[in-house]
């Protein structure tokens, strides 16, 4: 059932919903999530369908705002599809004038009582995703800074703005890596001197591994550049030699060890709807993000001191 | 009916004799009597009331029903003053007795404000309208406020007592009329399943919301001074607490219900510290639902210093065995962020949890919620595992709602309740030992607020004062999301 309502309210909005998903016989009961997704309309097609893609797992209100033009009257439109190729209900606002200065006074009154919220910036979001007006009512706030020109700076910016419950889907795309790195460490490799992690350039999900390796394992970890697809290689140099993942085509790996066969391992680069579907598997914060940007912060801190005692030292 | 031009007898009060008439529940010979300042005929009282039941009656429109009511339908033009015109009224009525039988049985329905009900009143005894003369039925039916604190409630009922014995009086909380609320006394005494844990043992805290999107509108002359502790807590809220924490009425009887609401009104204890235990607020300019509205001091008809509050939120207890320790929450607002009105009950957390201390993270209080309005229905809600490797905890939600399990939509509260009055039911009218009890508990508040400075302001659209929060928080506690 679709419903459009066009120079329209909040509380119209609302009506409109529970009445329609009583006409649809409660499918909306089972709503486990209410899924915010900032979008604009260019990205909307391709964030609601990897929205609707995740609510299969995790049936979910999706509230997708659309800001258009920000000068003009202020004006609200309202798309609502129930039941239609996605369980739960979509909602598609469409936010124009001034009024997108208050989106949240018209998405707070859809939502779901009594079911958690999350907030999705598939483009740039905001530096300070839990000091967002819309963040503040999330639980979980998912950015993802590979959409930015500057992934790196960007990542630094939200380790500024850092609270328990923001994640990044440039983390959730290290999973499968991290997964089978520790798997691979699992047998004891014996003393690692360093490590180093290969990846085309600005790829953000690099960044982050660099620093989960440096932090967890307490050792130097190299950032090196590759052709790509995202990340290549990770290798460790261990008193028995050197132990290497290599992943060229982004869909199979190839583990060496020292002294073994080599072993193949899928490790496909997975779509943005099941990064989300991850991201909403737990809605407690992700200590393990919050820690790895931590020690990004502090590596780059370390090393603009370091820059600015070699500036010093060339200058004397 | 007095005050016929009135919003809400054209909104509710018309429509719903036509819905009653429509369901086939009205006395064959119902008449209905229309009183205004106004120079009208019948038919003139006939076609407001038709224009009220084309725009807003449930059922669907039938010509021979509206034919049915019609018949019945005069009016009387006057003003409450004016002798003469009431004894018109009373010859009208007369005459009615002899033309389609009503037999002396009368109904006096007052929608007007309390300040003209001594008038109105008095005029009613004076031209033997409502003598109880032994010949049918005489009962009045009125409105809140029922006083604005518990001398002029007394006042009020004093005067009424001079006319009508109490039995004859039936005070309208349109509230009671509801199904979700009526549903709360079937929940519990109709199911095994829910008092056995209805009590301090199980239950954590329990919190009764009636929030609204809109602000007064054109109601600034009634809410200027009154404000959202009078107009909403001291009647509506406090019967639904006395519902949900009353004990089991022996039987359905009107007297065997009161008895039991007042007992649970009469356990009530206000907090010791009124400034903890109490907020309120006065809404600021602000967003609501995607619309600017402007501040309650901008609203037409309100004095820019007002103090009248337009938040209030309370901590009260019940003194019983069954409810000692546990703290009810109430609040009500207006201009909040989304129009809601239930009754939470929220169970203590498991003793012990035999999980990783990261598993049961999002696992929240077990609750029991009734949805009053909107989206009628009752939430049961509990930790599940999420599917997966791992043992994850999760709240979920077992949901009831009306409109998927009754397709028949329910009755209109003024359906119900004017039925009520013409079968001279009165379970579900607060008696004025309720209205009394409520007023007890409000006054001492009342009083403190009035010696408390400005209510705390908060922007249209939001949750609420900052200092409401800050009440739940000082309990480890926090508001429902609205």
């Amino acid at each position: 059932m679709r419903i459009e309502l066009s120079d329209t309210t909040a509380s119209a909005v609302r009506s409109a919903l529970i009445r329609a998903s009583q006409q649809m016989g409660g499918l909306t009961t089972g709503v486990v999530l209410n899924l915010i997704v900032m979008t604009d309309e260019g990205e909307q097609y391709d964030a609601m369908k990897s929205a609707a893609q995740a609510s299969r797992e995790h049936p979910c209100q999706i509230i997708g705002v659309i800001a258009r033009k920000p000068r003009g009257p202020r004006r609200l439109d309202a798309e609502i599809a129930v039941g239609e190729n996605a369980p739960g209900q979509i909602v598609l606002l469409r936010i124009y004038g001034e009024l997108n200065d208050h989106v949240d006074s018209v998405v707070t009154p859809l939502l779901v009582a009594d079911t958690p919220v999350v907030i999705w910036w598939p483009g740039e979001g905001p530096e300070a995703p839990a000091d967002d007006p819309l963040g503040v009512l999330g639980q979980r706030r998912i950015t993802d800074v590979a959409a930015s020109d500057d992934p790196r700076g960007r990542l630094l910016a939200l380790a500024a703005g850092y609270r328990p419950g923001d994640t990044d889907l440039s983390w959730a795309r290290t999973t499968s890596w991290r997964s089978l790195l520790a798997a691979t460490l699992d047998r004891p490799p014996g003393q690692i001197y360093e490590a180093a992690v290969g990846a085309e350039r600005d790829n953000p999900s690099a960044e982050l591994m660099v620093a989960w390796l440096a932090g967890r394992l307490g050792i130097p970890v190299r950032r090196e550049v590759s052709d790509g697809p995202g990340v290549t290689e990770v290798s460790f140099l261990t008193d028995g030699g050197k132990i290497v993942i290599s992943r060229a085509d982004g869909r199979n790996a190839t583990l060496s060890r020292p002294g073994e066969p080599d072993r193949h391992v899928a490790l496909h680069r997975r779509e943005t709807g099941e990064l989300l579907a991850e991201e909403l598997r737990r809605l407690d914060p992700d200590e393990v993000y919050g820690e790895a940007l931590a020690t990004l912060v502090a590596a780059a801190d370390y090393a603009a001191k370091a820059q600015a005692t070699a500036d010093l030292a060339d200058e004397e | 009916m007095f005050g016929v031009t009135g919003d809400l007898a054209q909104k509710k009060l018309l429509p719903a004799i036509y819905d009653l008439a429509n369901r086939g529940l009205l006395p064959p010979g119902f008449s209905l009597v229309g009183f205004a300042r106004r120079d009208w005929h019948d038919q003139d009282f006939a076609k407001l009331t038709y224009d009220a039941v084309r725009a807003h009656a449930r059922t669907s429109f039938r010509e021979e029903v509206w034919k049915q009511v019609q018949e019945g339908i005069r009016f009387v033009p006057g003003e409450f003053s004016d002798p003469g015109a009431f004894d018109h009224l009373a010859r009208c009525v007369s005459e009615l007795d002899a033309d389609r039988g009503t037999s002396g049985n009368r109904a006096f329905y007052l929608s007007i404000p309390p300040h003209q009900f001594p008038v109105v009143i008095g005029q009613l005894e004076r031209s033997g309208l409502a003598a109880q003369d032994g010949r049918g039925w005489r009962r009045v039916v009125i409105e809140k406020p029922f006083g604005h604190d518990l001398a002029s409630a007394r006042d009020l009922n004093d005067l009424l007592a001079t006319v009508f014995p109490p039995y004859s009086v039936f005070r309208i909380d349109h509230y009671l009329g509801k199904e979700t609320v009526q549903n709360l006394l079937a929940l519990r005494f109709a199911n095994e399943l829910f008092e056995p844990i209805w009590n301090r043992g199980y239950v954590d805290h329990v919190q009764i919301t009636m929030a609204e999107d809109i602000g007064i509108g054109g109601r600034a002359g009634y809410y200027d001074g009154i404000g959202a502790a009078r107009d909403v807590i001291q009647n509506h809220l406090l019967q639904l607490l006395a519902l949900t924490a009353m004990e089991e009425p022996v039987s359905f009887a009107a007297d065997a219900l009161r008895a039991e609401k007042q007992k649970a009104l009469s356990a009530v204890q206000i907090p010791d510290d009124l400034a903890e235990g109490t907020a309120r607020g006065q809404y600021a300019a602000g967003w609501q639902g995607g619309v600017p509205v402007p501040g309650f001091l901008a609203e037409a008809g309100i004095a820019a210093d007002s103090t009248t509050e337009t938040y209030a939120a309370i901590r009260l207890g019940v003194d019983t065995r069954r409810w000692a320790g546990v703290p009810f929450y109430l609040r009500t607002g207006k201009r909040l962020a989304a129009r809601m009105t239930e009754i939470a009950v929220i169970f203590q957390r498991a003793p012990h949890l035999p999980f990783n201390a990261t598993d049961a993270r999002e696992l929240g209080q077990n609750a029991l919620v009734i949805r009053v309005q909107p989206d009628e229905g009752v939430t049961l809600r509990f930790g599940s595992k999420v599917p997966g490797s791992a043992m994850e905890v999760r709240d979920v939600n077992m949901d009831f709602a009306y409109g998927q399990s009754f397709t028949e939509s329910s009755p209109e509260a003024y359906e119900r309740l004017l039925l009520d009055v013409l079968i001279g039911d009165p379970p579900l009218f607060p008696g004025h030992e309720e209205v009394e009890l409520s007023w007890k508990i409000l006054d001492p508040i009342e009083s403190f607020w009035a010696e408390a400075g400005r209510p705390d302001p908060y922007p249209a659209g939001s949750a609420g004062p900052a200092s409401a929060d800050a009440l739940m928080a000082r309990d480890g506690r926090a508001w429902r999301r609205l």
